[in-house]
């Protein structure tokens, strides 16, 4: 761990300003930060530590759905009544990953935030674009386990590893990000990943100094909301490939249905086109099994992920035929 | 950089290197050795400390970060002479070997009780309603950020239950 | 006083079941379990010493080559660095278990990836930390040898460990039913919780380190060796060490590196190795690929058996897995073939993990026999029951105890076994389909030269060794053995282990341990009694001793009494002698598992678990147990998800942490039961206990395996049973 400066901004426009200098790093929980920290995969000159800035508020919003203040912890989300309630999807999602004691110190904008777990990104002797820009991926031809099936590149075969962005991803949720200049806006969580083309140490659309201050998502639908995680052991593993669905059948047919992906893409993956082929059809093996084709459409694997195409399309057909019975 | 930290009710003034880590305060420099390093990234639990009554792992901190919280570590939570309910149960039901990850394993199942009692749900919990009842499926999935290489889990979710059980 | 006990002739007195106090046996809490679960247990890297600096190993990057030149200023000039150290003496890799003298050393030239290179020493380990990983290391590359199955390897196969008896070509082709498969098997690391660490401080030129050691009688000398220094001069002291299996046997990187460190720089010095560290520079398990042949006649019963294992090694490393060890006399068959093969290559050193052998040779012959029995139409269970030898089947010694029948018996009583629907596919929960599958338990048993000095004063009894207790309850049941023959309650019996100052014991491998110190724990009190009786003018055998109090005839008197004019002090010694060679040891068992696999993603979970063991005499029903739960569980990690995964390009452990080389956790592990079978083995020990601590996960594995295939149908012959393996024939 390289020496840095620690500083404690008293609101967010110190935060953010003392953030926009290259070498800053925001930290909140710190359990990926610090972990990668002490391996030298980052090593920030600078430590913005936001803990105590009033970002730990879970709040109703007047015209329904809820604001997840950004240090809101893990735990505190998945235990949140209202969470439990509306989005049982993100309880259960939040629940399946990691251990208890991360989940304390895990917050919602950093589980967002949180880097592959690609061996190789971990691995400072060995090149990596996300790491090191230019110098080659060393998944590629590698020991590919734990790697990408969809929307990887050439340059990068990493996967994004939350469980939590995946259950938020399903459940249309959005980024709020107070910029530099004072700036609130606004991005859907499907457009705040970027894929890694060739560029894929640039994960998300922040801008240095941005700080992610909450996560909002839109008032609850009427629909079964699942969370299928499939890992190489009971728990406390990351997925292999993990499925968020949320689905509602009206009179025997699918009036809506958001499907999301972990383990499998370098963001939590959706693919709303092959969402259109559920929407009003009768819940049938057949129908699930077109739209897993549909979804695995542009899947390639890699060797050693291989097997990630065959499981996720089994799991996804399985969720759908969960979440349609259930909501029958 | 001098931080105030609070363990176990008494303050400590620590003068330490800013990268040092809560656990490493601990055991480096405050001479409270009962946390252990297992993994130093967060993946084992043996440094498992409590923070304002929640369990963290004590790796994956900074020390600095800490001034002003209720940290208890193992030696605040019964000494030999004083074990608690769950030190004793993990003495009789045998819930340990080598004993290096027990302290992890005693603050973590401390804190996981306070969580079963606060109505939190768990990944294996049937229903999300609040109220969990302890089953050894239950205490297993709450304890797995425990590694215990001696492989004492059997034992370990029969101390729990049974503290657990004489408690209530 | 010494009292020496060769052992060349089965004991038979059982003269700790004609005790009185009643202890020996019996379930108690550990003696130091208080000092443990309060967090008061002083680990290696945990002793308060003053002035102490800290030091950080250094890493080869590249899988083979040589050192062309390390640019040390740059380092040596930052923030609180004392020393860059790339001593000649470093170690190439830890020593293997009972080495004796110094491993490979040097730091020149590198063998495989993770090689520790040199070593920085700094004021606070965060510094140390920092500036090893800034240290540049320019180095050579050569070609690296990476691939165990690559065709241009060529194998050794050192005499003495092949086999061959019979025809078993012939038998394969005059067989009624048989089996020829070949079967992998992953590294494993043994990922104790706590990492190889060492404090090291020196008094002119007498050297004390703390460290984190299994074996301390052999510590010292490779220690001592390593550093070019008089064994005399050098104390190691491990009272309490945080799990081994197999990784602390022998000297490792962070003993040497301390100490040539703390001399360097006129200061004690902290090393602990990292866990990376752990997975990359200390021992791990090799790969095999494990050819077995097996045919059997008609009714099953086997007439040839070939188990040929092919096991990587760095070059110059005399230790190979020896995976067939239990294959030569766990099943009868006249003609057998036993092929034992090494390929070098630049790989992390291959060396103990628990049950070294077993744990992996028993599993895949296990495999096979329940392919066997499939094959056969006979249960599982009856199949072995055929196969059993009256005597070892390879040299007619006989066995000293037997009970692989009485726990393949007593294990599918107690599981229900005959639940068991033999056709897979045949039980479903849902989306899981249910199954059962069972394996025999083997491991070779082994007697140590121990030493123990046992003193017994009117306070109570002092037992010392430098025997170390690595979890295995060593401190507990030497006392026990102490308390019963010296008619003690427990609380009066303060053991004192882990310090190279006290007699020599064998350390903690090979499941020797607490057999032979217990042994010569029990020759030293057998001698006190002697004279306790002499004081009392009977002969020891009529000599009662409980509760601090000595009877005889229809005297009681206190002990204190007989011990005024002082204590009594035996040193015991116990000597392996003619019973290891004239009978065939070992101890046996059976495992049965019940499992569940997910008919959607192929995830498997075990449901329930069990073991029955015979290991002669238990010495603690409680420590006992633990330690077969933790055998157990090993076996599940082995079925389930253990595996080093490398690079298949520069051979690098890419899941050397805790988040990818996947332990169990809690909840992959059920209620375990086990059950011991009622023994005493008079060949094995004085005190006719066996070694405990391997059995528990000497085919395991098997049984969890041989359950997936019962439940869906799908034989994985690659271990671990990862989903992606199962999910191709769901």
């Amino acid at each position: 761990m390289r020496p840095f400066d620690y500083v404690r901004p008293s609101g967010l426009p110190e935060a953010t300003r003392q953030a926009r200098a290259e070498g800053s790093a925001f930290i909140a929980g710190g359990t990926n930060l610090l972990d990668l920290m002490k391996l030298e995969v980052m090593a920030p000159t600078r430590l913005v530590d936001i803990n105590r800035l009033d970002l730990a508020e879970c709040a109703s919003l007047p015209i329904g759905g809820l604001r997840i203040g950004a240090l809101v912890t893990n735990s505190d989300l998945a235990a949140d009544e209202r969470v439990r309630r509306d989005y049982p999807l993100l309880s259960r999602a939040l629940l399946a990953g990691a251990s208890g004691q991360l989940r304390n110190k895990a917050t919602t904008g950093g589980n967002l935030l949180q880097r592959t777990r690609c061996y190789y990104f971990y691995d400072t002797s060995a090149p990596c674009n996300k790491r090191e820009p230019g110098s080659g991926c060393s998944a590629i031809g590698g020991a590919t386990r734990l790697h990408a099936i969809l929307g990887a590149s050439d340059h990068c075969i990493a996967t994004h590893p939350s469980d939590m962005a995946v259950a938020m991803q399903a459940l249309d949720a959005g980024v709020e990000i107070e910029t530099v200049e004072g700036i609130t806006r606004s991005v859907p969580l499907s457009d705040f990943y970027r894929l890694p083309g060739d560029t894929p140490h640039i994960e998300t659309v922040l801008e240095p100094g941005d700080l992610i201050t909450g996560v909002v998502l839109p008032a609850p639908v009427k629909a079964t909301q699942i969370y299928r995680k499939v890992r190489d052991r009971a728990s406390y593993a990351f997925a292999l490939v993990s499925a968020a669905a949320v689905v509602a059948v009206e009179n025997g047919t699918i009036g809506s249905a958001a499907l999301a992906f972990g383990g499998v893409a370098p963001r939590p993956w959706r693919n709303h086109h092959a969402e259109l082929m559920l929407a009003g059809e009768r819940p049938s093996e057949k129908l699930f099994e077109a739209f897993a084709d549909e979804v695995l459409g542009e899947a390639r694997g890699q060797g050693g992920n291989d097997f990630k195409i065959p499981l996720l399309r089994r799991t996804i057909i399985a969720t759908l035929k969960q979440a349609t019975e259930e909501s029958q | 950089m001098q931080t105030d930290l609070t363990i176990n009710g008494h303050t400590y003034a620590l003068n330490a290197d800013q990268r040092t880590t809560l656990l490493d305060a601990l055991r480096q420099h405050l001479g409270l050795t009962g946390a252990k390093k297992g993994c130093d990234h967060g993946q084992c639990g043996a440094c498992t400390v409590l923070v304002n009554g929640r369990r963290i792992n004590s790796c994956l901190t900074l020390a600095c970060m800490h001034d002003g919280d209720e940290i208890v570590t193992i030696e605040g939570i019964g000494s030999e002479e004083d074990l608690s309910a769950l030190q004793q149960a993990f003495m009789s039901e045998d819930g340990f070997q080598c004993g290096y990850c027990t302290p992890g394993q005693i603050c973590s199942a401390t804190a996981m009780l306070e969580e079963v009692k606060a109505g939190w749900p768990s990944h294996v919990s049937d229903s999300l309603d609040g109220k969990p009842r302890l089953s050894d499926e239950e205490i297993s999935e709450r304890m797995s950020g425990n590694l215990c290489r001696c492989a004492c889990y059997p034992n370990i979710v029969a101390a729990i239950r049974s503290a657990s059980e004489a408690s209530s | 006083m010494t009292a020496h006990v060769k052992m060349d002739a089965p004991d038979r007195r059982n003269r700790l079941d004609a005790m009185a106090q009643g202890v020996i046996g019996e379930p108690l809490d550990r003696s130091e379990g208080a000092l443990k679960v309060s967090g008061k247990a002083v680990y290696a890297h945990e002793w308060p010493v003053e002035g102490l600096c800290h030091a950080v190993l250094v890493r080869a990057a590249i899988s083979r080559g040589t050192v062309t030149r390390i640019d040390k200023a740059p380092v040596e000039a930052m923030d609180g660095v004392l020393a860059v150290i790339d001593d000649d003496r470093l170690l190439r890799n830890p020593a293997q278990g009972t080495a004796n003298k110094a491993p490979v050393q040097g730091p020149r030239k590198i063998f495989y990836i993770g090689q520790p290179l040199a070593v920085v020493v700094a004021e606070s380990f965060e510094q140390a930390r920092h500036a090893a990983q800034q240290l540049v290391v320019e180095t050579e590359a050569a070609d690296a040898v990476l691939d165990p199955e690559a065709e241009t390897l060529e194998h050794e196969r050192p005499k003495g460990k092949q086999t061959s008896q019979g025809d078993l070509d012939q038998a394969m082709g005059a067989a009624a039913f048989s089996i020829d498969e070949v079967y992998r098997t992953p590294g494993h690391s043994s990922a104790p919780m706590e990492p190889h660490a060492a404090i090291a401080s020196w008094d002119g030129d007498r050297l004390t380190v703390r460290a984190s050691c299994q074996m301390l009688k052999y510590n010292r000398n490779e220690l001592a060796d390593a550093l070019g220094i008089k064994p005399e001069n050098v104390r190691i002291l491990a009272p309490y060490v945080g799990g081994g299996f197999g990784s602390k046997l022998g000297i490792a990187h962070d003993a040497v590196a301390a100490s040539i460190a703390a001399r360097a720089v006129g200061r004690p010095v902290a090393l602990a190795l990292s866990r990376r560290q752990v997975f990359e520079t200390t021992m791990r398990r090799s790969e095999s690929r494990q050819r077995v042949r097996l045919a059997a006649d008609a009714e099953g019963r086997l007439t040839g058996i070939g188990h040929a294992a092919l096991v990587s090694q760095l070059p110059g490393e005399k230790f190979s897995e020896p995976v067939t060890q239990a294959t030569h006399f766990l099943y009868a068959a006249k003609n057998r073939e036993i092929v034992h093969e090494i390929v070098r290559l630049n790989l992390t050193c291959a060396g103990s993990v628990r049950a070294p052998g077993e744990a992996i040779g028993m599993t895949v012959l296990e495999t096979a026999m329940d392919e066997l029995a499939i094959k056969a139409g006979i249960d599982p269970v009856e199949l072995r029951k055929r196969n059993i030898p009256e005597t070892d089947p390879e040299g007619d010694k006989p066995f000293s105890s037997h009970m692989l029948a009485s726990a393949l018996d007593r294990g599918a009583k107690l599981f229900d076994w005959q639940r068991r629907n033999p056709v897979p596919r045949s039980t479903r929960d849902g989306e899981w389909l249910i199954g059962l599958g069972m394996s025999s338990a083997a491991r070779v048993n082994m007697l140590a030269e121990a030493e123990a000095i046992v003193t017994l004063s009117a306070g109570g009894v002092r037992i010392e060794s430098d025997m170390t207790d690595i979890g295995t309850g060593t401190y507990t049941v030497l006392a026990q053995v102490a308390a019963e023959m010296l008619g003690q309650p427990m609380q009066s019996v303060t053991t004192v282990l882990g310090d190279t100052d006290l007699p020599p014991g064998p350390g903690s491998g090979g499941s020797w341990g607490a057999s032979s110190t217990g042994s010569a724990v029990f020759a030293a009190c057998e001698d006190i009694r002697k004279c306790l009786a002499e004081k009392l003018g009977c002969v020891e055998e009529e000599l009662t001793l409980k509760d601090g109090h000595a009877v005889t005839a229809n005297r009681r008197v206190p002990l204190a009494e007989l011990l005024a004019d002082g204590p009594i002090s035996v040193r015991g010694v116990i000597e392996p002698g003619k019973t290891s060679k004239e009978v065939r040891q070992s101890t046996f068992g059976a495992f049965f598992a019940e499992v569940a696999v997910n008919e959607v993603t192929a995830e498997v979970r075990v449901r329930r678990m069990l073991g029955v063991f015979a290991a002669g005499r238990i010495l603690n029903a409680k420590t006992a147990r633990s330690q077969c739960l933790g055998g157990m569980t090993f076996g599940i990690g082995m079925a389930l998800t253990e595996e080093l995964i490398h690079d298949p390009r520069t051979g690098a452990i890419v899941n050397r942490d805790f988040a990818e080389y996947h332990l169990p956790v809690n909840a992959d592990v059920p209620q375990l039961e086990v059950d011991f079978l009622e023994e005493r083995d008079p060949w094995a020990s004085p005190i006719q206990a066996k070694g405990i601590g391997e059995l528990g996960i000497s085919g395991a594995a098997a049984s969890i395996n041989n359950a997936i295939f019962n439940a869906c149908g799908v034989r994985v012959r690659d271990y671990p049973a990862t989903l992606d393996k199962i999910l191709a024939g769901l």
